[in-house]
């Protein structure tokens, strides 16, 4: 039959070079220069720097390695900064419409980057589409890829694996830079993370202020804008038991299924938030809950009390 | 040959009439009849729900519905699509042809295949009742995983993913039930002389979905049981906290899901070839050869499963395998379509609305096959999973391929099962409104996909913008040209032209020799096939 001869000529011309293409895309640690670790939720991505690859890599300098290696321990989320006026058409859309974060994933050109992939909750793919490959993170497993930008620049991306209502506002941005670029980044982040882990003493008024700005980036998109929230599936916080009731027990201890224990900890669907929000961020969003969105409890937490609550 | 004459008094005596004539009929045209409905209503109710999701899609932004609603829609409008509207209306040509194709007076097991049937329609309430419950605030609607239920977020949903799993196991038992009564029929009740390789092509087609229906289901069952364990009564077979793994729901869905497709091809492989026949006036081509390929692809279809699932991460010789016995498929397919075109190749052709969707068929699904081919790449499958090039691979192999196939088939088979012929320009405007419709929704498709659109959002970036409004346009120009489809249907039931037995001049079949439409108890004299 002709067009299985056809065919089979096609197997051996795409099947040939495929397979080649098929091992170099798994392989993600021969001639990996760093490592990163991407964790998926609902509905953002966390990237963490953990630092050069161990093996010494042929005709790389010890002074990149060594700018690798500073960037370790750099962790941050990664939030949509698309408004809700512009999905809700109430604005003009911006060029890059559900395609914006607030922190980038920065990447030096040039380097094999090797991605160990996870979730927190249910099954996320990571994908930019001009690094033409993807990977499913799934949760309670690692998962392997890697990349190599080849050219400075912007790329953009989506969550690839249906996760829920936010799947389609969990963008993936990268920015590839040169390793000068890199190395002042690095530098710049890790002060970054150090002033917001900072633990200050503030007024009932910075804490709601910037509690709110906490709330809408994170909170919001299940409790409303408003607090009203989604019942049965997400409930309301305004006039709701935990948002109004003690943090902590008679006695000045940890309470469970407190306000504080449920943000920190989360409770069957809502996620746990002590590894994606700072001590700033936690004192400042239940105090925000607590004095705002129809509650009007008068306490506040300080970040102080949430440190001391986290051993 | 003894003859016994049936008065016409007897042949009425036992048969009840009204309602309960179609709730305990036993008779495999009536059954027939009830299927094809049945998938005609939820054809169209499938079809609401993806001008609704289209409608969302046309501009970007949220403008009709929220996210979580978005989600439900889509994954109803393919449950109801596959399971509501493809297989019953296949299932439907089945109990209506076979026992005529055969030369038999009915199926085998008629009161099996009753309550194969009337397993549907409570599967389709089923599966959408959760969206009226959710309108009185009980539960936050149907389901919402897309179609194919993956875990975690299928343990995570509400209690739609219950509703539908239970719509599923409806619909795999009717499924199961159905393939049973075929595979017995076909090697029990053919009339003398009709050996197995003297079998019509669609009940070959049929006996392999069969076995394949029997072999698969069971396996989707149990996917969706532990899945329902997991969510109600504390195993973890899908979460890796408890030791399980959400990959493994994969697997075994996917193990049933690729057959799954091919169990909605089969029939109309079967079937096609008969119509081509038919109107090229020449007898079918390499029927043997045809034969072969179609358990060739049965039997290959079982073990390539995972290439829905590349990028979730499996080992190096684990891709390569399934990546070239994915490939390997697409042998037998290339002999069915080289045999399909030498049927019709020097035949003497005329262009009656069957032989136009039969025509259009093999290009569009061909289409449908070699975007296929592409996505069987692993390296390639990377950048294109779970983009709009996989939604657009799929409608034309499921659209083009499985309903237009059925469409080929209704106007084909209509006026041997009503005794009218339907309206013959009507069916010419139906088929090229929806051949151009259909084309200019999907292709655009392709592209979005190409430059890095993914599927299941509700909401796009803005350079998506230009290629999406197309797709919607003709999307609801395709949905209400089959409006002229159902009109058509309705009034060749209702009259029309008076058919003769044969109806097409090259027909060639049993099923052609008899009336039309034919007597209730079709063959009361057993034929014989020399």
């Amino acid at each position: 039959m002709p067009f299985a001869i056809l065919l089979s000529i096609d197997f051996i011309i795409m099947g040939i070079p495929a397979y080649k293409s098929v091992i170099m895309m798994e392989d993600t640690r021969n001639d990996s220069n760093m490592v990163i670790k991407i964790t998926g939720s609902q509905w953002r991505w966390q990237y963490e720097y953990l630092g050069a690859a161990e093996a010494n890599i042929k005709g790389e300098s010890a002074e990149d390695k060594q700018v690798l290696n500073d960037a370790k321990g750099i962790k941050f989320v990664s939030n949509l900064t698309t408004t809700q006026d512009e999905m809700d058409n109430k604005a003009p859309k911006g060029e890059h419409y559900l395609l914006e974060v607030d922190n980038k994933l920065v990447l030096p050109v040039g380097k094999k980057v090797r991605i160990l992939m996870t979730s927190a909750d249910v099954l996320h793919n990571w994908w930019v589409p001009q690094f033409g490959s993807s990977r499913v993170a799934v949760p309670g497993f690692i998962r392997e890829t890697w990349v190599q930008i080849l050219k400075p620049g912007t790329y953009r991306g989506q969550c690839k694996e249906l996760c829920g209502k936010g799947h389609g506002y969990m963008p993936v941005v990268v920015e590839g830079v040169s390793m000068q670029e890199y190395q002042k980044w690095v530098v710049a982040k890790k002060e970054e993370i150090a002033k917001a882990a900072e633990i200050k003493e503030m007024t009932k008024d910075e804490l709601v202020t910037a509690g709110k700005g906490v709330y809408e980036k994170n909170c919001a998109v299940c409790h409303q804008v408003t607090g009203a929230g989604l019942p049965p599936a997400f409930p309301a916080l305004t006039g709701s038991k935990v948002a109004n009731g003690p943090i902590f027990g008679a006695d000045g201890k940890y309470l469970k299924d407190s306000h504080l224990d449920r943000v920190l900890n989360g409770k069957g669907v809502m996620p746990s938030w002590k590894a994606v929000l700072t001590d700033n961020e936690i004192a400042e969003v239940i105090t925000y809950e607590r004095n705002a969105l129809g509650n009007s409890v008068g306490d506040l937490l300080q970040p102080a009390q949430v440190k001391s609550a986290r051993q | 040959m003894s003859t016994t004459t049936i008065t016409h008094d007897e042949e009425h005596h036992d048969h009840p009439t009204g309602i309960m004539r179609w709730l305990t009929t036993t008779n495999h045209k009536d059954i027939g009849t009830m299927y094809l409905t049945f998938s005609l209503i939820m054809f169209l109710v499938g079809g609401a729900m993806v001008l609704g999701i289209r409608a969302e899609l046309f501009q970007p932004g949220l403008q009709l519905m929220k996210p979580e609603f978005y989600n439900q829609l889509i994954g109803v409008h393919a449950l109801i699509m596959i399971f509501s509207a493809l297989m019953p209306a296949a299932t439907g040509f089945a109990n209506w042809m076979i026992p005529l194709q055969i030369g038999a007076p009915d199926m085998a097991l008629p009161r099996l295949n009753n309550w194969g049937f009337w397993l549907l329609p409570p599967s389709a309430i089923l599966l959408t009742l959760p969206f009226t419950l959710a309108l009185f605030g009980i539960g936050d609607g149907a389901i919402a995983t897309g179609w194919t239920f993956y875990p975690p977020l299928s343990v995570q949903g509400g209690i739609g993913v219950d509703f539908a799993i239970f719509a599923v196991h409806l619909l795999g038992i009717s499924s199961v039930m159905g393939s049973i009564n075929i595979i017995v029929t076909l090697f029990n009740m053919r009339a003398p002389g009709m050996t197995l390789m003297k079998m019509p092509m669609f009940a070959w087609g049929w006996l392999i979905t069969a076995f394949l229906l029997v072999a698969t289901i069971p396996v989707l069952a149990g996917a969706v049981t532990m899945l329902l364990t997991d969510r109600h009564f504390g195993t973890h077979f899908f979460s890796a906290a408890g030791g399980g793994d959400p990959i493994m729901f994969q697997h075994l869905f996917w193990f049933f899901g690729h057959p799954e497709v091919y169990i909605l091809l089969l029939p109309v492989w079967g079937f096609i070839p008969q119509i081509l026949q038919t109107f090229s006036r020449k007898p079918m081509y390499g029927y043997k050869a045809q034969v072969y390929s179609l358990w060739a692809i049965g039997a290959l279809s079982v073990v390539v499963w995972a290439h829905h699932f590349f990028t979730a991460g499996m080992p190096v010789p684990a891709l390569l395998y399934f990546m070239y016995s994915t490939m390997a498929i697409s042998l037998p397919l290339a002999v069915l379509f080289f045999c399909w075109i030498k049927t019709m190749w020097r035949g003497s052709m005329t262009f009656e609305t069957p032989m136009l969707f039969a025509v259009g068929w093999i290009i569009l699904f061909g289409i449908g096959g070699l975007t296929g081919l592409v996505l069987a790449d692993v390296a390639a499958d990377a950048q294109y999973h779970n983009s709009y090039f996989v939604v657009a691979h799929f409608h034309y192999t499921l659209f083009a391929g499985g309903i237009m196939g059925i469409m080929a088939g209704v106007y084909y088979w209509l006026p041997k099962m009503t005794g009218h012929m339907y309206n013959e320009k009507l069916g010419k405007v139906h088929f090229w409104l929806t051949a151009i419709a259909f084309n200019m929704t999907f292709i655009p498709q392709f592209f979005l996909g190409l430059a890095g659109m993914p599927r299941r959002i509700p909401d796009y970036a803005i350079q998506f913008t230009e290629f999406n409004e197309i797709s919607t346009i003709a999307a609801f120009a395709l949905g209400f040209s089959q409006l002229l489809f159902v009109y058509n249907i309705v009034m060749c039931v209702k009259g029309g032209k008076k058919a003769t037995d044969k109806v097409w001049e090259g027909a060639v079949g049993l099923e052609w020799t008899l009336s039309s439409p034919p007597p209730y108890h079709s063959f009361t004299e057993q034929p014989t096939v020399n």
